[in-house]
């Protein structure tokens, strides 16, 4: 079968390593930098950096419109902490939502500064079960602080949100692409599957 | 159980800054600005190293009272400069809560000898270099970030470019160097032998490496990252030139499409005169600032 096109969002931030995973679970990882590439992509991750400098970034080469098109057109997006606050319809401080996807509110370093950067054992619904926990790479995270009803918790520390999906949309608050553990890819790339065929069946059947 | 300030955690930051801008600046206003303008993270201290340059005297780590108020000011992360070997200060600012210590070449050193066992901190540390051998002797010691000194305050980009070709191609070279003699290598070099081993065989840092000093122009910084810079230093370059705000806006889009002639055409018009720049010769070899440092 031919290799599926995946974006990684590349303005900002920890790209190379998305797409070394991506590479590293047999798709083929495309590095985003002008709005037109994302019409060869069949999922795009927009990655971790600095959701102010990303978020100005996307707004000023035109990227909001063309990624939330893409969406709307059933192409699954994966954020990974930046990622995560781009993608909420809410921000907890205040402030504008950037692409207002997913139907959560986003806590912006809601774990602290740099000093409480930390790294865990966690277990993720459907990735990782408590037998084989998933190392995850907290960095000056944000948390979910609430979740809509259509949202799927997937994984939570201390008691908040840190993983969720709802429908094509998956974050995380912590950084899989920081270590050689390549299942939540492998998971969002099941999703980009499932949706690659339920949008040929839609196709072919209307 | 959570495990706070390992190696991952460390360089991880650096990882997250990569493709950006991060900017001196002085006072809270300042660091709206960067921030405003899109930078990945502002350096706090007490004057940009132009000044530092034509005031003389002993410089040292900012006051805490500014370093607090910029990080309470911006989301950001807030880095702050330390004396070279001056742990005491690098305490302070671990204390303080700053997000990264920039054990710095630009404020006056404290020990002529010793770095900072940067191992010993829960935040972590960048550090200049100026070749390969002194990048990793800074790794060695803990630092999870490297930049390129260049000569900072200057706006003249030479050195910065000079640096980064040095450490390019010093790894380029050790890629093809027989395994027996990087001992030998590891020795001429002051290095760790283990780093030498581990660049020899991945053909990179195994930290991220930005590029500072002199720094000036969109340019300037689409330049350095074409030469293979993982982000920029920008530090006199904008506070001292006529339209800061429009002038860190364009380095910053600069950066992410350094390699687009087209938008760096479009950035680079209008956006006042740059900070007047100063030839190296013309400083005197005692007034290089990028000698400091062991």
């Amino acid at each position: 079968m031919k290799k599926p096109n995946i974006g990684v969002l590349a303005l900002q931030g920890a790209v190379r390593e998305h797409l070394r995973m991506l590479e590293d679970c047999g798709a083929r990882g495309i590095a985003v930098r002008y709005p037109a590439e994302l019409q060869l992509c069949r999922g795009l991750i927009i990655p971790g950096g600095e959701s102010t400098t990303i978020g100005k970034l996307m707004s000023a080469f035109g990227f909001i419109d063309e990624i939330r098109l893409l969406w709307r057109e059933g192409v699954p997006v994966y954020g990974t902490c930046a990622g995560l606050i781009l993608m909420a319809k809410r921000i907890a401080e205040g402030g504008r939502p950037l692409l207002g996807l997913m139907d959560i509110t986003a806590r912006r370093n809601a774990f602290g500064r740099q000093v409480d950067s930390f790294e865990t054992d966690l277990e993720m619904k459907g990735i990782a079960e408590s037998n084989r926990p998933f190392r995850a790479v907290f960095i000056r995270a944000p948390w979910i602080d609430e979740a809509g009803p259509e949202v799927e918790v997937l994984g939570e520390f201390g008691g908040r949100v840190v993983a969720a999906r709802q429908d094509g949309m998956l974050v995380t608050a912590f950084h899989p692409e920081l270590t050689g553990d390549d299942r939540v890819h492998r998971y969002f790339l099941a999703m980009v599957e499932e949706a690659s065929r339920s949008r040929a069946a839609a196709e072919t059947g209307g | 159980m959570e495990d706070k300030g390992t190696l991952r955690v460390k360089t991880g930051l650096a990882e997250m800054l990569k493709g950006g801008v991060i900017m001196d600046v002085t006072t809270p206003e300042q660091a709206r600005v960067a921030e405003e303008a899109g930078a990945v993270a502002v350096m706090a201290l007490e004057r940009v190293p132009a000044d530092i340059r034509a005031d003389g005297g002993v410089a040292r780590m900012a006051d805490p009272a500014v370093i607090e108020a910029i990080m309470a000011t911006v989301t950001i992360p807030v880095m702050a400069k330390a004396r070279i070997g001056h742990f005491v200060e690098a305490q302070i600012l671990e204390a303080l809560g700053v997000d990264y210590v920039d054990e710095s070449e630009v404020l006056t050193p404290a020990d002529e000898r010793f770095h900072i066992d940067k191992w010993k901190f829960t935040i972590p540390f960048v550090c200049g270099a100026i070749n390969l051998g002194e990048a990793l002797r800074r790794i060695g010691e803990g630092a999870a970030m490297i930049r390129t000194k260049g000569e900072a305050g200057t706006g003249n980009v030479v050195e910065a470019v000079r640096h980064m070709r040095t450490i390019n191609s010093e790894i380029q070279k050790l890629t093809t160097t027989p395994k027996e003699e990087l001992m030998t290598v590891a020795k001429e070099m002051g290095a760790p032998y283990d780093l030498v081993c581990w660049v020899a065989e991945s053909g990179r840092l195994p930290v991220v490496n930005f590029s500072a000093g002199g720094l000036a122009t969109p340019a300037d910084a689409a330049m350095m990252m074409q030469l293979g810079a993982d982000g920029v230093f920008v530090g006199s370059g904008i506070f001292k030139s006529e339209d800061p705000a429009s002038r860190a806006r364009a380095i910053v889009r600069a950066t992410t499409h350094y390699d687009d002639p087209g938008v760096l055409a479009e950035v680079s018009r209008g956006i006042g005169q740059a900070m007047a720049g100063k030839e190296i010769s013309e400083l005197g070899p005692e007034n290089l600032i990028q000698f400091r440092g062991w």
